[in-house]
């Protein structure tokens, strides 16, 4: 008797985890970082092994961070924007964090679909992405230019997001730098 | 006023489904026949206003009407007739439409098809399809309404999708929902047969042709997705274990695990609980891959429409629908005996075995696709499970069915000896194995994956065929022989060679294909295996509504001039939004395919992906010939001419065992 009902009780767990899952908003996460300053890192450009990448070379300038897998499915749509937003805006410092991937695939992967990035850390084993806390890839930071966190999106960008949300912090943060180092970071 | 016309339509049409469930469904448990009687005029009144319906928006959509918001979002001035046809359902309130216009297709072809069969059987297969109906318009009209107008009519329209401009995907949607839907057939006939208490060999017959051309019908839809992704998303690959891919992979195998245990239902009565809850999972996985695309829980390419309450609205439809026929089956379930009995070497067990493998593989995709969302659910973070954890559990779940559908079709029902078989299966296994061997040493470099690839594919092949000759009566006139041959059995042998032809396109596309991004200044040249790409530079092009960068590419082979190829780079005006055309040069043996990446430097250097894909061509080929199999199957003289034995009204005949 009770093997019959197994069916069930299995469709009821399942929406019980649908239910919740509905619930949660990816884009939603708060993200204790933002207001604080970037965590630091200094790894290798996925190019070069010599090069370092980290947050102290860009102080000074407001960058993006994005960070991205060749494995990651989301990723590959998410692209195509990334191209075309730095096409569109030269001035963007994109700068990628390559996140638990091989130095060939990653390289490969901005072979095959363009590279709009201004420089590339390569994080093998993900512990960067620990202290960003990443939670899904890809993610996108935005860094001002004292090195504090000011945005963060969780998931694939989309036009919307660029145009209601990236750009119009990217431009209020770079009138701030303008402005002058009087800029004053409330938290 | 048409759109409003439209609306109203709809409304009418909900009456109607009302109407096609709960008077019919009543008339049955009464035996009142006036009643049951209703179901077909109301089907029939459904068809008409859900008709309208469709024909409202697709006229608003070919008129420009851009006062309807969905015309104004999805379409735009410039867009050419074809897409602006195809954009009716290119977003999610027109997919719906054309999801509940498909749903009362199939309930009007039931009726016309099921004259020979009891009178409550068919009233309560209408009303259960009249019931998902509800839920359909109902999701719509609250939710989803494709005939919402704009406040201020904007002076122009948003445009499609511009990766959904092309004729691939403008008949992918219909095959895949025809395939989708259509398993809410062999769903209701499950429930129905619960309901009265019928489930006999009769109940696995009526079932077998709806379960085999929905069948088809989703094999077609998957078959022409894998196509376009391969050529419009300028990837290279066929198919990418997507959450929307896999969403519509799960019912396929469990479709075709209903394929085979409705079968042995039939033919043998056994297995009855197991293909009647196999009928139920195979449509709410449907359900499920609305919900998953739909709701927005998982983040794919292809989620272009999400919004939590309607992903509310779908979790309660789908508690109602699969939670309630997993309850009728808790309680029926304990009540159905199969009556055959098979010893454990026999064609039962290698169906069953069958079945065990399509579960097994098909719970693993969806714990897969589910997991990351199960682990966001518990606070453990978020995680994304990629290709290489499909790869490495699918592969060898699916390799043993190929060697078991050799062994299968060998096997007698009931009771086998394994000396018999060993016997027979002795040829075609040296045959495989050493055609095989000859087959992969002749490839450019040998691989044992290959090898064994190729192995399986000579074997399924030489079983199928050794089958069939088997059963060709060989004391009559070959013509006469062949003719006696049921299309079903025709059905069988024909899905199964389309499996051979398959596994050898899988094999060689992934072992041999050869890739390289490459940067090519006008006049350079690339050597990839025997072909020479020579780019010649890039021209600007004026499309309707995109404008192009142009590519051309000479292919020689051997010093000759085989293909000139011109990939292009769109940007669509209205969206923004790059797009990479690749070229494509198809062939039986092997594809070639250029995509343009970027424009490098001002002196005319391109990134240029190149691709020699050997048999991919093959993939797709033994899909479509699985399907048509399937198809054919499903015009087997014996369901047409269905004979019932028993009055109507008795529910005393030995068949019922509930």
């Amino acid at each position: 008797m009770w093997r019959y009902l197994l069916p069930l009780v299995a469709f009821i767990v399942l929406v019980v985890f649908l239910s919740v899952g509905l619930s949660l908003d990816p884009k939603k996460i708060p993200s204790p970082l933002i207001g604080k300053p970037a965590p630091t890192f200094s790894l290798p450009d996925l190019h070069d092994a010599e090069k370092i990448v980290s947050p102290e070379s860009m102080k000074g300038q407001v960058w993006v961070l994005n960070v991205w897998a060749s494995w990651c499915v989301s990723c590959r749509a998410e692209h195509s924007i990334l191209n075309e937003l730095v096409r569109s805006n030269k001035d963007i410092k994109l700068v990628g964090l390559n996140y638990k991937d091989t130095l060939w695939k990653g390289r490969s992967w901005l072979q095959q679909r363009g590279n709009p990035y201004y420089a590339n850390a390569f994080d093998k084993e993900g512990r960067v992405g620990i202290d960003w806390g990443v939670y899904g890839v890809p993610e996108t930071f935005v860094i001002d230019a004292e090195g504090y966190v000011r945005y963060k999106h969780t998931g694939p960008l989309n036009w919307q997001s660029v145009q209601q949300e990236l750009l119009p912090i990217l431009k209020e943060l770079s009138t701030k730098k303008q402005v002058g180092a009087k800029y004053e970071n409330h938290i | 006023m048409l759109p409003e016309i439209g609306h109203f339509a709809l409304i009418l049409a909900l009456c109607m489904a009302l109407f096609q469930a709960v008077l019919p469904l009543w008339g049955a448990a009464v035996n009142n026949h006036q009643y049951m009687a209703v179901a077909k005029s109301a089907a029939q009144g459904h068809l008409l206003f859900v008709l309208i319906s469709f024909a409202a928006l697709t006229a608003a959509f070919i008129t420009h009407d851009f006062s309807v918001a969905y015309v104004a979002h999805n379409s735009n001035s410039a867009l050419p007739l074809l897409y602006r046809v195809s954009a009716v359902w290119g977003a999610h309130e027109g997919s719906l439409l054309l999801w509940a216009l498909i749903l009362v297709l199939w309930t009007n072809a039931v009726l016309l098809f099921s004259k020979n069969l009891p009178r409550e059987m068919v009233a309560r297969v209408v009303a259960v399809l009249g019931l998902i109906s509800i839920g359909f318009i109902l999701f719509m009209l609250f939710t989803s309404n494709p005939f919402d107008r704009l406040m201020i009519v904007p002076a122009d329209g948003r445009d499609l999708n511009p990766l959904l401009q092309d004729f691939g995907l403008a008949i992918h949607p219909p095959m895949l929902y025809l395939g989708y839907v259509g398993f809410a057939v062999p769903f209701s006939f499950a429930i129905a047969a619960m309901l009265g208490g019928r489930l006999d060999a009769a109940w696995a017959k009526w079932s077998r042709p709806w379960t085999s051309i929905a069948w088809m019908f989703l094999t077609l839809g998957i078959t022409l997705g894998s196509w376009w992704a391969y050529y419009e998303l300028g990837w290279g690959g066929w198919w990418f274990w997507d959450p929307v891919e896999n969403a519509s992979f799960m019912p396929w195998l469990i479709g075709l695990a209903l394929i085979h245990s409705l079968a042995a239902t039939e033919k043998r009565n056994v297995f009855k609980a197991w293909t009647v809850l196999l009928a139920i999972i195979a449509f709410s996985l449907s359900l499920l891959g609305t919900f998953l695309v739909r709701s927005g829980v998982l983040t794919s390419v292809h989620a272009f429409a999400t919004d939590p309450t309607r992903g509310v609205f779908i979790l309660i439809f789908l508690v109602l629908v699969v939670g309630g026929s997993l309850a009728l089956y808790a309680f029926r379930a304990p009540k159905i005996k199969s009556t055959g009995e098979f010893q454990l070497f026999s064609r039962e067990t290698a169906l069953l075995l069958n079945n065990i493998i399509l579960v097994v593989a098909c719970a693993s995709i969806l714990l897969g696709t589910l997991y990351p969302l199960l682990l966001d659910a518990l606070n453990l973070g978020k995680i994304s499970v990629g290709p290489p954890y499909f790869n490495s559990v699918f592969v060898p779940l699916t390799a043993p069915l190929a060697v078991l559908l050799g062994v299968g079709v060998f096997l007698r029902w009931k009771k086998d000896e394994p000396q018999r078989v060993l016997g027979l299966l002795m040829l075609p296994a040296v045959i495989s194995i050493v055609t095989g061997v000859i087959l992969s040493l002749l490839l450019p470099e040998f691989k044992v994956a290959a090898m064994i690839g190729l192995i399986l594919a000579v074997w399924v092949a030489v079983a199928t065929g050794y089958q069939f000759y088997s059963r060709v009566n060989k004391n009559k006139k070959l013509t006469t022989a062949l003719l006696e041959i049921p299309k079903g059995f025709y059905g069988m042998t024909l899905a199964h060679i389309g499996v051979s032809v398959f596994i050898v396109g899988i094999t060689l596309t992934s072992l041999y294909s050869q890739e390289k991004d490459v940067r090519l200044e006008p006049g350079q040249t690339y050597q990839l295996g025997d072909y020479e790409f020579e780019f010649r530079g890039v021209i600007q092009n004026q499309g309707a509504n995109y404008v192009a960068n142009e590519g051309l590419v000479i292919v020689r082979k051997d010093g000759e001039v085989i293909q000139e190829m011109k990939p292009q780079k769109r940007i669509y005006r209205v969206q923004k939004m790059p797009m990479t055309e690749a070229a494509i040069d198809a062939g039986v043996s092997r594809d070639l395919f250029v995509a343009l990446g970027e424009q490098l430097d001002s002196k005319g250097a391109w990134s240029v992906r190149l691709y020699v894909k050997p048999f991919i061509r093959w993939i797709w080929l033994g899909a479509i010939i699985m399907g048509l199999g399937g198809l054919l199957a499903a015009f087997d003289r014996r369901y047409r001419s269905v004979k019932i034995k028993q009055s109507v009204d008795s529910e005393s005949d030995a068949g019922v065992t509930v």
